[in-house]
Order: structure tokens, then sequence, then C-alpha cells
């Protein structure tokens, strides 16, 4: 049902946008389902942030992908146009039902990958459209293009206006309701600062909201995401409550927070989720009605005066008398005093701030998971058999319904070990990975990404902590500086008066703790950092162009090819900064994906098999072909290669989910936008069809040709980068792999397309490289034939004069056909070109894990490579070897996402050019929006550099595939 | 103020108990060594009048049993933190019975008492190392998980972790503390072994007297009100080096205790005595 509406919107829309998508219609229905999925997660960008309003949206949505626009722009048709509210809904369910299906992502159906070519070339439009809108010299077709997406912006104010509004009812602490009204689609952000609002809160970065799932366990609501989907089909029920436990409760700013602390740890023990002593119950219980009555008055406490309190999950009369008996003890104690004693004894309780999680141990004895300030302890009934602190843990990461952490090796030991546990189910496996990543962050962490929080942060997964560590937490309510808040205390009215001298927040102490430790607060040391460092001092060559396949190279320099150092060449400086190096990785994925997969890779094989990897020199070889650094060749050597050395460890646990990399190249000397391009561009339309066969992009070639005009800036690069896609894809992974984000693994993915063989192999990868993972997946891929590619890249620079370029789209398969084809790839429209490479493997990845568990079910990995290129211009000379200027790579990571930074500055011919790519790793669930934290990486990216241009965006998606459901 | 976990080795009460004439031949070893009754009671007398003259504590005698060789070994019978005491259900057969009369005591000292109904738990006090912030129960010969789960249910506010002994009677046969967040400890491969468990399992951190011998591990820390930090530790005619590295201890009030005789009966200075806070400190 959506789907039609969609395309009906579309259809009256943008009329004109029809001839683009006019193969796409023939199959309607289909087409669009497939699309769906995505369009789902487009929606969350798109959607208006409650409190951005449309013309934000708007905003956003320029700068989303074309084929994420697209699908946004029909669902947000959708509720403009049916004026019922209810119809509405219904829709919007069917939308999400379809995208859950599909949210994994993999068609594997030829028709499916027919519509998932044609959105491609529609997506591609849309870097053009950008530039092109940007530069005002759109041409009549592109502006046809635009037209939609313009239109989706007009459906998306209507809608804004005709937002439907939801209630939202809040537990608060005190047992009180809040209730709240919220726009649907308004993020979890939105919720959580009303009720802060209303509390009075200002350090309320340890608190959140949470509401119970089907299953009636407690979820966080992830503040960067919309609301709805997160509850689905639950009530607009939240309790807000804790979410970090202040290790020292003294050092809190206000007594507002201590107060709301209290509560939390006053339920906290009456439902004995805090236990402890009756001694205990009895003090702080003494201070709870020092604090909510005041001092005992003999003539007005009787005994009964306490009956409306619960100190303990069963209270004595015993009980009662004690806490009677210590009441009168406390005369004189102001309620903040009070609190704050309070605190100062629960912060020692053995369980305070431990987030349990029921769980199995590899021999199936039941155990607790705890998550802590300090790390993960490890429970037997009351005791605690293990802990793992923080910088013990090299990699935290779930699959299926194992949670797993790779421990780094003690003084004496020289291997990493992993642990594995079983949860009940693959929710709960990634609600105690999301703990895990939110803590560690909060606690560990100083910061949560870069120092310029706003950029790339703001990639939203689900599992990405945006909110304030608490070391900097702690430095703004330093600042807080608003006279103590009245509040009442909601027993007794009474009403708070502060205590002087607040105590003061000591940020140093805890950034020093933060940073102690040799390897300081970076769970997982990222492979690549360590291999990029290494490589450029090695080889100080240089290409711009050849700086971001080194970057690759540097990956899979462990597999040892020589060639790929030798394409290092960086001369310049090289930063490197890593903020935090835990690897969070998670892998979700549905039987339907799975058989979904499995559908697929019949035709994947074929598609290898054909696709004979000639070493064909495409266009940028020869343009490389000078260089040292051939994009290719590195690709090819490091896919290749890696697999050797993943040898290590099976124990793979970690799941890269998405890997965006988004290249900017600006020249500064404009060369000539080769008009010859788009004629190219549209043979190499010709070829990717054939290899996809559902390539859809007749008429976006054309386009295509507008294109390049325009831009001249790209075009070399995107050249370069079409050959790389999948190589490079790995490449990439590779070096994003440290990030652990969620796309590493895509490029393993794609490697595997004989899963059987090497089933194991995809998870050794993971384990030994940490984000090596990924350049390992690539080897996989080789016996499909890849690896002749990979092979092949020394004899492709070797050859530079052979015009075709492989545009590998998908795969080697494009290359084959292409080879005669001119070399440009062209996309549709912009000069974007979308491959998409979905592979499954079956990986027995806890099997070899020593200490995991033996049971570890076989894992069905999927991997999605999806490549959007901008038509390359290739204005320069083939042979030009490029002077790399400079060349620093900077690395930020949130909890979810890594971003890592590469900016290269190369003189070539005379022509400055700057390149920066980004890889940007998202780690997270099924739940994480990844078209919506694509859109938004790229917006970033054209904000942070409005006057470049993104010639390409290589999306890797890796995903398990969980048999159970969920 | 109130406030938990404070106080750290303040005591105000000792219970012991007398030596009973079996134990000379009677009384479990590990070594197979011969023991001499009289310096066994003269061991104990010294031990008694240290506590109770030298450091001022009410001493609570128990008369010795004959049928319980081992019980003047009370610190196995059971385990006080605070005002609740556990009593314990010691893996040794013969030593079950010892408990009946240290609970006995306890409950008219007036502690709260837990008693381990659980057939099938077995702890020894000897294995329940209480640091003031967590306890570490060595699991042993003596000392099942069971015990240790129920002990980590009687106590509530603390983190109870398990650490496998191995090569020792007890987990205190090598460890104790020797002051706040102070961990004695010896040198055997099975000592730095427990204590590196110890520190991984634990939240807080330890400082550690590493000490030549392991036996010589055991000793006694207390916070007396007029004596400070007191320390009653192995003479330098038993373990000569380890007496010099108490020696350094220089903030601490040193009182070398002998405990030859008792050693060969597997006995440490701990074992004799039951320590108790009476003072509310609530």
């Amino acid at each position: 049902m959506t789907t039609e509406v969609g395309s009906e919107s579309d259809v009256k829309k943008v009329p004109e946008v029809q001839q683009q998508t006019a193969p796409a219609s023939a199959e309607p229905s289909q087409e669009e389902s497939p699309s769906d999925p995505e369009a789902a997660a487009s929606l969350e960008p798109s959607s208006p942030p409650a409190d951005g309003g449309p013309k934000k949206e708007k905003g956003i949505s320029r700068f989303l992908p074309p084929w994420l626009k697209r699908q946004k722009s029909q669902s947000q048709d959708k509720p403009g146009e049916s004026s019922a509210p209810p119809k509405q809904e219904s829709v919007e369910a069917v939308q999400e039902e379809q995208e859950e299906k599909h949210g994994a992502g993999a068609a594997t159906a030829s028709t499916e990958q027919t519509e998932e070519e044609k959105s491609i070339g529609s997506a591609d439009t849309q870097p053009v459209r950008e530039e092109k809108s940007e530069e005002k010299e759109v041409e009549t077709k592109e502006e046809e293009q635009v037209i939609p997406h313009e239109a989706s912006g007009l459906s998306a104010l209507k809608l804004n206006k005709k937002m439907k509004m939801v209630v939202c009812h809040v537990t608060l602490l005190d047992g009180s309701q809040f209730s709240c009204e919220v726009e649907k689609r308004a993020k979890g952000q939105y919720l959580f600062f009303q009720v802060c609002e209303h509390l009075n809160l200002l350090e309320k970065d340890y608190f959140g909201l949470s509401f119970k799932d089907n299953a009636e366990q407690r979820c966080w609501l992830d503040p960067t995401k919309e609301i709805k989907r997160q509850i689905r089909n639950s009530q607009w029920q939240f309790a807000f409550s804790v979410k970090f436990y202040p290790l020292d409760p003294s050092q809190l700013t206000e007594d507002i927070t201590r107060y709301l602390l209290c509560l939390q740890l006053r339920q906290d023990i009456a439902s004995g989720r805090l236990p402890c002593s009756f001694v205990t119950h009895a003090l702080l219980g003494s201070y709870t009605l020092q604090a909510e009555l005041g001092d005992h008055d003999p003539e007005e406490h009787r005994l009964d005066y306490i009956s409306d309190f619960q100190f303990a999950p069963n209270q004595t009369k015993e009980l009662e008398e004690k806490v009677v008996e210590l009441h009168k003890s406390h005369r004189g104690m102001t309620p903040a005093q009070s609190d704050a004693q309070f605190l100062e004894n629960a912060k020692k309780l053995s369980m305070y701030g431990v987030d349990l999680h029921h769980a199995k141990d590899s021999e199936g004895v039941d155990i607790m998971l705890g998550v802590c300030a300090n790390g993960l302890l490890i429970y037997k009934d009351r005791l605690r058999i293990n802990r793992f602190a923080w910088p013990k843990i090299l990699k935290i990461s779930y699959k299926r319904s194992n949670f797993y952490i790779k421990i780094r090796p003690g003084e004496t030991e020289q291997f990493e070990s992993t642990v594995g546990f079983k949860l009940p189910n693959h929710r709960a496996a990634k609600r105690v990975w999301k703990v895990c990543v939110e803590h560690h962050t909060f606690f560990r962490l100083v910061s949560p990404e870069q120092p310029t929080k706003t950029k790339f942060l703001t990639l939203g997964s689900k599992f990405r902590y945006s909110g304030r560590t608490q070391a900097q937490t702690r430095q703004a309510s330093s600042l807080i500086d608003r006279p103590a808040p009245y509040f009442q205390r909601t027993s007794s009215k009474r009403i708070s008066r502060s205590l002087d001298g607040a105590p003061v927040v000591n940020v140093s102490d805890y950034s020093q703790a933060a940073g102690a430790g040799e390897n300081g607060p970076a769970l997982e040391l990222n492979s690549d950092s360590k291999s990029q460092q290494v490589e450029v001092v090695e080889e100080p060559d240089a290409d711009a162009a050849t700086s971001i396949s080194s970057e690759t190279a540097f990956e899979t320099d462990g597999a040892g090819a020589p060639e790929r150092k030798s394409k290092l060449r960086v001369q310049g400086e090289n930063i490197y900064v890593r903020h935090s190096n835990l690897m969070l990785e998670d892998l979700d994925k549905t039987q339907e994906d799975v058989l979904k997969h499995q559908a697929s890779i019949s035709e994947l094989k074929r598609s290898f098999m054909e696709a004979t990897p000639d070493p064909m020199p495409s266009q940028w070889d020869k343009r490389l072909t000078g260089s040292p650094a051939t994009t290719l060749r590195l690709q090819a050597q490091g896919s290749a290669e890696v697999k050797p050395e993943v040898n290590g460890q099976p124990e793979v646990v970690e799941v890269v989910e998405e890997t965006v990399v988004i290249e900017e190249v600006v020249k500064a000397k404009p060369k000539s936008p080769a008009p010859e391009v788009p004629a190219t561009v549209e043979t190499e339309c010709a070829a990717e069809v054939k290899e996809e066969r559902s390539l859809s992009s007749d008429s976006d070639s054309e386009e295509e040709a507008e294109y390049h005009a325009q831009p001249p800036t790209t075009t070399t690069h995107n050249n370069k980068k079409k050959q790389e896609p999948e190589e490079e894809q790995e490449a990439v992974l590779i070096q994003q792999a440290p990030p652990s984000g969620i796309e590493s693994q895509p490029i393993t993915e794609a490697a595997e397309p004989a899963p059987s063989a090497e089933e194991e192999k995809p998870a050794e990868l993971p384990e030994e490289e940490v984000h090596a993972d990924e350049p390992l997946a690539t080897p996989d891929e080789a016996p499909n034939g890849h690896a002749l590619q990979a092979k092949a890249p020394p004899t492709l620079r070797a050859a530079p004069t052979e015009e075709e370029e492989p545009h590998i789209v998908n795969g080697s398969a494009s290359r084959v056909e292409a080879e005669h084809l001119p070399q440009v790839i062209c996309c549709s429209e912009p000069p974007v070109v979308k491959t998409e490479m979905v592979t499954i493997s079956d990986t027995f990845a806890a099997q070899k894990t020593e200490i995991s568990t033996k049971e570890v079910p076989i894992v069905h990995t999927e991997t999605k490579t999806i490549t959007y290129e901008a038509a390359q211009l290739d204005g320069n000379g083939d042979g030009e070897p490029g002077v790399l200027m400079t060349a620093q790579t900077i690395t930020s990571e949130s909890l979810c996402t890594t971003t890592t930074t590469h900016i290269t500055k190369t003189l070539k011919g005379g022509l400055s050019e700057t390149r920066i790519e980004k890889r940007i790793v998202i780690t997270g669930d099924s739940d994480i929006d990844h078209d919506q934290a694509l859109a938004q990486a790229i917006k970033e990216a054209k904000e942070q550099h409005p006057d470049m241009s993104v010639t390409r965006v290589v999306v890797h998606k890796e995903t398990e595939l969980a048999e159970d459901e969920d | 103020m109130a406030e938990l976990m404070s106080g750290f080795g303040c005591f105000t009460h000792a219970m012991v108990r007398a030596v009973p004439q079996s134990l000379a031949r009677d009384a479990l070893r590990s070594g197979g060594l011969e023991v001499d009754l009289l310096k066994v009671q003269e061991e104990y007398e010294e031990y008694v009048s240290v506590l109770k003259h030298r450091l001022g504590l009410e001493v609570l005698e128990l008369p010795a049993d004959e049928a319980l060789p081992d019980c003047v070994f009370v610190e196995d019978a059971a385990v006080v933190c605070g005002d609740t005491a556990l009593v314990c259900r010691p893996g040794a057969q013969s030593r079950r019975r010892e408990t009946e009369a240290v609970k006995a005591a306890l409950t008219e000292l007036g502690l709260n008492i837990v008693e381990m109904t659980d057939e099938s738990a077995t702890l020894e006090g000897g294995d329940v190392l209480f640091t003031g912030r967590e306890f570490f129960v060595g699991l042993s010969k003596r000392t099942n998980q069971r015990g240790a789960e129920i002990l980590a249910d009687t106590f509530k506010d603390y983190a109870v972790s398990t650490v496998p002994v191995q090569d020792a009677l007890h987990l205190k046969s090598f460890c104790s503390m020797a002051g706040p967040g102070l961990i004695a400890i010896g040198s055997s491969e099975a000592a730095q072994k427990a204590l590196k468990i110890m520190q991984q399992m634990s939240d807080h951190r330890y400082d550690k007297l590493t000490l030549p011998d392991d036996s010589a591990a055991n000793c006694i820390y207390m916070n007396l009100p007029s004596k400070g930090d007191v320390l009653l530790h192995c003479t330098p005619e038993e373990f000569p080096e380890s007496a010099q590295v108490f020696e350094k201890l220089k903030d601490h009030m040193l009182i070398p205790v002998t405990n030859q005789e008792k050693a060969k009966v597997d006995g440490g200075l701990t074992c004799c005595s039951v320590l108790i806070n009476m003072k509310k400190n609530i």
C-alpha cells in the first residue's frame, strides 16, 4: 500500500521525474518496496526534528542522497496527501513493516536488484543536483530531477503543519506523571528535554528516558532517534530515571540533581534492585525521613508516620523501628544534607549503578552480567566471579544472542582472548552491548568524540551515546550559575534549601582518571591507525589520489604487499587523533534477510564468475599510472593478501555495519571539465546495466553530461574511485575498521561470495586486525574472481593505456563487460554510480574462540556494498603523477560512529588538489537508521566543505543474519 | 555521622577459645608434625594477653571442648561484619560442631545471627578476607561456592568475589589485611596468583605488602581508639625476613606474636580469634 501511495505521489508531484524512474515504474509496487527499506530509513533524516521545523528539514533534504530523498518524499507525501490521520498511521505502519523486512537491505531477488539500481540512478542524481543548484547552472533535465526533491520538501512543510501530535506519559522519579504532547516524529531528546525542563534539571546527562518493549524489557530511549521508531508498538509511556549513576554524587553541582538521584535509589532499594543489608536499609531510610519530614517530632511522628515510606523490599516492623531510631539522630539536618548523606552511603553499596542482565556462560551456567562505571562484572548468583575493567576490554560486540568481549592480553599472555556470553535472545544481547557502549563512553572517556563535536558525531546510531561524558557534564555543571532552584519533595512538600558551598566539581580529577592507564580510554586499538602511521613513515611518496588508496593499503599491508606501501607516499604530516577506540560492533540479521541473501547468492556467484578480473586499465589508471600509487593495485593487493593475515583468531565477533566513505575533492585550478565524460558515462552505464542487469538509468547518463560540466573538480578522482569501488571499499573499510563501525565488515562480506568455503575466515579477520577485519574479508572475495582483480592491480598500473574502465560498480563482473566501454561510469544523472554487492557468509565465529561458547551457532553474515560515485571528469593527463604536498588523517569517534578524515593535498601539473576522504563507520543494530546516518554524513561533509564536491559515496553494510527473530 | 563501611579495623571485642588437650593429637594438620601442647597453650596465653591487656579489647573466652580438637581456631566458625554474624559450616566434618558454642556466644553479644542451613554449603572463616570495602572468599577444600553465596546473601552491602585457593588450606593462609587498603601477601606462586585475581576482581585499589613467607602474611590489623594502627604479626624468630618487612611499617604499632607451634596445625594468627566491633557504628 505504501509503495503505491509513494509512487503516486511521486508521479503527481514530479511528472517529469517519471521519465527517469520510468523503468522502475514498470514494476511499481515491487520496485518501490525494495527501496522502501531505505526509504524508511530515510524517513528519519527527513523527519523534521521536533524543534527543528520544516526549514531545517528542507535543509537536510538538500543533502540527502537522491535515493534517500525519493523515499522520503514518498513518506512525506503520504501523510500530507492522505487527509485521514488514521490512514496515515496505517500507511506508516506498513512502511515500517516493510522497513523492518528490508531493513537489512538485502535485495536478493532480481527484481529487487533492479529496483535498487533504479533507485540508485535516482540517487546518483542527487549529488549532481546539489552542485547544480548551488551553482545555479541547473539545466532543464536536472531541474526536473530537482523538482521532485523540492516537492518533497514542500510536502514536508505541509506535513509539519498538520503534524500529528502524540501525548507522551512520563513517569517521574517521584511517581508522578508528566504528560507532554510531542510531534509524532519527534526524537527522543525532544521529550527528554521537555521533561528536564519540567523538572528544572540542568545536570541531565545522568538521566534518561526508558520504556518497556513488548517483552517488558526496559529500553533506553535514544535521544537522537525518533521516538516512534523506537517504541514500535508499545505505548507512549516512559519513565524518567537515572541512566548513569555518578560515582561520587557529592560532585554533583545541584541539590536538585542529588534529590533526583536519591529518588531513583530509593526506588532501586525498595524494588530490591539495589540490595543492601538491614542496617543499610535502616540508615538510608532514616535519611529519607529526615529529608522528607525534617527532624523527628515525638509528638507528631508516631510509628505510623513512616507507613507511607518503603525502605526495603520486605519492610518489617523491626526495620521501621530502626529507621525511626536513626531518624532521631539526624536532628538538624537539612533535606539537602540528608540527601547527601543518603548518597554517601548508597554509593558504597556494591551494586550501586550496576545494570544487571541475565546471561549464560560458555558452559550454559546462569550468570549475570553487570555493567557499571568501571567495566563489566560477572556474577553467579550473588557472587562476583569475574570482572573486566574497561581498560582490560579491547572490544565488545554481539552477534545474534551472543555477547562477546575481547580481552587485552595480560602481562604473561601473548594473545587476546574473547569471552562469549549467551543472552536469552538477540535483543537482550543488543541491549547489553548498548549499555556497555554507553557506560564506557560516559565514564571512561573524556569526550565522546572529537572536540568538534558537532560535526560528525551527529550520526545517529541507536547506540551512539549522544550526550556528554561524565567528565564533560561535570565540567559543564561546574559552570552552572543559578540560584539553587527550589523544588518540592513530593511526599512532604518540603522545600529544599540548598547546602552552602555546594561541592565544587573537580574536573581535573576525573579527566586524569579517565586518561590514566597506558591504554587509555580506548578499548579498541585500531590496527588501522597504527598501520597508517607506520606506513606513512615508511613511504613518503605521494599522490593525492594515491593517498586514499594508500590508506587502504595500510590495512592490507599486513598481508604483505610491498606495493601498497609504495603507494603511500605521504610526506606531509600525518596526524592521527584517536579519541576512543572502543570497537563496538553488533550484528543484526533477520531470518528474512538471510533468505534473501541466500536467494541472491546464486546471482552473485554468477556475476562473480562472469566478472573475470581482467586487469583493464581504466581511465584513472592511466592517470594514475604515472603515480606510484594506484588505487587498483592497492585494492587488489589489499584484498587478496589480507586474508592470509587474518589467520589467527576465529573469534570474530564484531559486526561492522556500515561504512560510509565520502570523498571530497577540490581542485584549486579548474581543469577542463572534460566534456567527453558524458559520453563515456553513458557507455559505462550500459556496461553496468549488463552487469547488474538492472541498472536502470539510461536517462541518467544524459544528465551526467551536464553534471560534468559543472563540477570540474571531482571527476578525476571519481574515476579513480570508481575502479576502486569494490576494492576500495574494502580498503576503506579497513581503514575504517578500527572505528569498528558498522561497516568495515561489508568488505568482507563482499569478499565472501563463497560462503561455505570461507565461512570461518570472515570471522577470523575481524579479530586480528581490529579494523583489518574488513580487509580480510576482501580476500575472501578473491576466490570468486575478485581475487584476480586483486592480483591484477599491478598489471593495471603497468598498462594504464587501456581506457576501458572497469567500473566495478558491482563487482568484478561489471568490469569484464565494461572493458570496451568507455571508461566513465556514469551514473544516471549525475555522475553518480551506485554499486551494490551483497555477500552472505556463514561464519562459525565463536567456535574457534577458546573461551567463547562452544555452541555458538553459525553466524550468517551479509555484506552489502553500495557505491555512489559522481562521474569523474578526467581532465588530468593520465600519467601525471601528483606530488603530495600534505596529508593528514584525523579520526574521531563517537559511540557508534567513527569518522576518519584523510586530507591530502596534491600538486599535479600545477594544479593543486585537495582531497578529503572521510570514512565513517557506524556501528549499531538494525534499529540504526543507516540511511539517516549516511545522509547526515553527507550533509555534514558538504557543510564543512562547501567549496568541495562529493564525488563518491561508498556504503558498506554488513549485517548478521540472525536466526532468532527480532 | 553514621556511615557505612567506615572504621575498618575498629574492634571492641575478641572471641577466643581455649586449647583442648586433644589438639596435640587430633587436630587436623597438613604437615603431620608433632605438636607440643604446652607450647601451644603458651602461645595462646600470650595471644589472649596481647588482646586483653596490651590492646584493651574485651576478650570473650570460650571453654575448650575436648571433642573438638581444632576448636581453638574460632575464626573458622563465624564471620562477623558490622552487627551481623554469619555462623559458618566448616568444610571439615570434625569441626562442624565448633559453631554451636560460637553461635551461642555471638547471640549473647546481641549480634544478628545468620546460619547456614544449606547442607551443601561449606564455609570456613579462614577463607574469608574482608578488606573493609568488600569480601574475597577463597574457594578451597573447606569452602565451596554455595558457602560463598550465602556469605554474599548475608552481607548484601558488599561485593563478594571468589578466589580459587590452591596449595594452601585457606585463603588467609597466605594473605590478610595489614591496614586499610593494604593487603599482606605471601611470595609463593599460589599467593601471588590469588592476589592478581583479587586485584582484577576489585573495583578498589589495594596496596600490597609482600612477605617472603606465606605464613607470615597472616597478620592481624586493628585500628583502636587509643592505639591507632595496630598490627599483630610474626616474630623474627619464626620468619626473620618477613619480620623485617613488617618492621618497615613505621606508622603501625607492631606487636610480634609467637605462632610457631600453632602453625604446625595450620593455625595462623587470625585463626585464633573472632574480632567484633560492638560500638554502635550507626
